[in-house]
C-alpha cells in the first residue's frame, strides 16, 4: 500500500507525522520511508539508520557534438523550451531548461546531439533497525524536482513488495512535484493546520487531489490554536477528519531537536493510532 | 527601487506573516508581490480586492483529433512522459502527464495531433487595505508551470513599483530550492531568510543560502522561535556569522502569529505587543540595509 503525505501549506506537519507515523507502524509492518520533498528533505534528521545504498541521479540531456553537425537550426527549432539555441556556428544547450523529451536528439538528421546523462541529485537509502528510509535530494541551482521526484518512486517500486506499506512525505505546494509525489498512491494524507493559511491552502490541496481523482483524508495538526474554519470546511464537504492532534508546545520542542514524538506524547500516539486504523481501512 | 524577497527553504516558518507586517507598515510606499503561487495566503491578510484578474497562459498539451487518428502508435512510442494510452482502442492523451513538448505531434504521419494552449492560472492586481497596490496569483489545480506564473508576478509588480515611482518592492516567496524560488529570486537586492530554531530549520536555511549565494544577492535573516531551541539558535547564529548574514532580530515562540491570523490582522494591527515592536523594529533595520 502507498500512501502519500501531503498538505498544500509547508511547515503544516507533514514530516513529523511521516516521520512518526513511519517509526510507529514499523513496530507491527514492513515499512519504508520515502523523503519525496526533494527541495528540502528532512526526514533524515529525525531518523537514524545506517547508509545501505546510494546513487546519484540524472537526468537526460542532449550534448552538441559539432563534428556531423550541419547547423541546420532543427534542434531550435523542435525545442519548445528555449533549452536548445543555435548561436553563429555553434549549438548551445541549457541543461537546465531541458524537460528530457528527446525531440532535438532523435530529430537531428545527423545524429549531432545524443541523450547523455547529467547529474541532478542523489538518492540514499538508509536502514533502522525495522524500518526503511530513502531520501531524495536535489541538487542546489537544479530547477526541476519532478524527475528525481520519479526516480526515488521507481527506485521504491522495485525494491519493495507489494506488502510493505510505503510512505511518501511530499514537498509542500500544489504544482507538479506534489502531484509527481501523489499520483500513484492508493490514499494521500492532506496534514493541515486550524488557521485561515491552513484553510485556504487546504482547499488548494482538496481540489488538486480531486483533479487526481484521488482518495484523501485530513489530519489536522496544532487543533485549537486558530479557529474552526477547518473542521467546518471538512464536515461541509464531507471530507473525512481522520485525526486531531492537539496544539502542544512541547511537540515543537522535540520537533527542534529531530526527535520523534509519540514516544513522550500520550495524545500523540493516541492520534498516530487514529491514522493508523484509518489507512488500514483504506482499500 | 529596492527590492526585498522574503524566503525559507522550509514552509511555515512565518514568511507571510512578516511579508504582510511589514506591508502594513509601510504601506502606499511599498508594492507587495506574492509569488507563492501555488499556495498563495498574502490576500487573505492584506484583505486584497481582486480589482484586475487576468488568465495567465502558459505551455501546451497535446489533443488527438479521434476522427483523423489511425492509430499507428508513433506518438506513444516517442512521449518521454508517459502522456499517451489506448483507451477503448483509441489513442489518448493524458493531459496531467502531457509536458507540451511537441514530439508527438511533429512525429504524427497524419496530422492528427495538435498542440492547445493551457490556462494554467489567474494573475490578480489588487488595492490591500493598507492602501498598497499588490500583485498576485493563483496556480491553477494540478496546474504546472508556476516558475513562469511566478516571473510574471514579479516583473508586473517590478514594472509597477518603477511606473508609480515606489521605494519598495516586498516578495514574499515560496519554500524549497526549486523553479519558483530561482524565479523568485532574480534581480533582488535582498534575500530575508526567515529560519526557525528547529533541527529542520537550519538545514534548510543552509541548503536556499547556498541557491542566494550562486545568484550573489545579500542575505539577512529572521530566526524565529529561537526559544524551542537555544542550542540549534547558537548554530544558526554561528552559520550567519560565518557567512556574514546580517542577523536582523530574534523572535520568540509565540501563538500572536496564529491568534492574530485566525482575525485575518497582521502583527501591527492585532494590537501593542512586543512583537509588534520587534517586527516594526526589523523592518527599519531591513530598509535601512537596503537604502544603503
Amino acid at each position: 500500500m502507498k500512501i502519500t503525505i501531503a498538505s498544500g501549506k509547508g511547515g503544516t506537519g507533514k514530516t513529523t507525522i511521516s516521520t512518526n507515523l513511519s517509526s510507529y507502524l514499523a513496530k507491527e509492518a514492513d515499512v519504508v520511508l520515502a523523503d519525496l520533498d526533494v527541495e528540502e528533505p528532512n526526514s533524515k534528521l529525525f531518523i537514524e539508520g545506517n547508509l545501505i545504498f546510494e546513487k546519484a541521479c540524472d537526468k537526460m540531456v542532449p550534448q552538441w557534438k559539432k563534428e556531423e553537425c550541419t547547423l541546420c537550426g532543427n534542434c531550435e527549432e523542435v525545442c519548445r523550451f528555449n533549452a536548445v539555441i543555435k548561436v553563429g556556428d555553434e549549438i548551445l544547450v541549457f541543461p537546465e531548461l531541458c524537460h528530457s523529451c528527446y525531440a532535438c536528439s532523435e530529430l537531428c538528421p545527423t545524429e549531432s546531439l545524443p541523450m547523455m546523462p547529467q547529474k541532478i541529485g542523489e538518492l540514499k537509502h538508509f536502514k533502522t533497525e525495522n524500518l526503511d528510509f530513502v531520501e531524495g535530494r536535489l541538487d542546489i541551482g537544479e530547477e526541476q524536482a519532478v524527475p528525481l521526484i520519479s526516480q526515488v518512486i521507481e527506485y521504491i517500486d522495485e525494491k519493495f513488495s507489494q506488502d510493505t506499506i510505503k510512505l511518501f512525505d511530499a514537498p509542500p505546494g500544489t504544482s507538479c512535484p506534489v502531484i509527481e509525489a501523489s499520483r500513484g498512491s492508493d490514499f494521500v494524507i492532506l496534514v493541515t493546520e486550524s488557521t485561515p493559511f491552513g484553510l485556504n491552502d487546504l482547499k488548494l490541496a482538496v481540489e488538486t487531489m480531486r483533479v487526481l481523482c484521488q482518495k484523501f483524508g485530513v489530519v489536522i495538526n496544532r487543533h485549537g490554536i486558530g479557529d474552526n474554519g477547518v473542521e467546518e470546511y471538512c464536515n461541509a464537504e464531507g471530507i473525512p477528519i481522520i485525526a486531531k492532534i492537539p496544539n502542544d508546545r512541547r511537540v515543537a520542542e522535540l520537533y527542534s531537536k529531530g526527535e520523534l514524538i509519540y514516544p513522550k506524547i500520550q495524545e500523540f500516539e493516541t492520534a498516530l493510532k487514529q491514522i493508523a486504523q484509518f489507512v488500514g481501512g483504506v482499500k | 527601487m529596492k527590492e526585498v524577497v522574503i524566503i525559507s527553504g522550509k514552509g511555515g516558518t512565518g514568511k507571510t506573516s512578516f511579508a504582510a507586517s511589514f506591508a502594513y507598515l509601510e504601506k502606499e510606499n511599498a508594492v507587495i508581490a506574492d509569488c507563492d503561487v501555488d499556495a498563495a495566503n498574502m490576500h487573505l491578510l492584506l484583505e486584497a480586492d481582486f480589482r484586475y484578474q487576468e488568465d495567465f497562459y502558459s505551455g501546451e498539451i497535446a489533443v488527438i483529433d479521434e476522427e483523423n487518428c489511425i492509430n499507428c502508435g508513433e506518438c506513444k512510442e516517442v512521449c518521454r512522459f508517459d502522456a499517451i494510452h489506448v483507451i477503448d482502442d483509441q489513442h489518448r492523451v493524458d493531459p496531467i502527464s502531457c509536458e507540451g513538448c511537441w514530439y508527438c505531434s511533429r512525429v504524427c504521419p497524419v496530422e492528427a495531433i495538435d498542440m492547445k494552449t493551457q490556462k494554467v492560472g489567474d494573475f490578480y492586481l489588487s488595492m490591500t487595505k493598507a492602501q498598497s497596490e499588490m500583485v498576485h496569483a493563483k496556480l491553477g489545480f494540478a496546474a504546472e508551470n508556476s516558475g513562469k506564473l511566478v516571473a510574471k508576478v514579479k516583473n508586473e509588480a517590478k514594472k509597477l513599483t518603477l511606473a508609480n515611482k515606489k521605494e519598495f518592492l516586498i516578495v514574499d516567496g515560496s519554500p524549497g530550492v526549486g523553479c519558483p524560488v530561482i524565479s523568485s529570486l532574480s534581480g533582488a537586492d535582498l534575500a530575508l531568510l526567515v529560519t526557525e530554531a528547529t533541527v529542520s530549520g537550519l538545514h534548510d536555511l543552509k541548503r536556499v543560502y547556498k541557491l542566494v549565494k550562486s545568484f550573489n544577492i545579500e542575505a539577512a535573516c529572521i530566526i524565529n522561535k529561537y526559544d524551542l531551541n537555544i542550542d540549534v539558535t547558537k548554530e544558526i547564529e554561528a552559520f550567519l556569522e560565518e557567512e556574514d548574514i546580517t542577523l536582523i532580530t530574534k523572535i520568540a515562540y509565540d501563538e500572536t502569529f496564529a491568534k492574530a491570523l485566525s482575525q485575518a490582522k497582521t502583527i501591527i494591527e492585532y494590537g501593542d505587543s512586543s512583537l509588534k515592536t520587534e517586527i516594526e523594529k526589523s523592518w527599519q533595520y531591513i530598509k535601512n540595509i537596503l537604502r544603503s
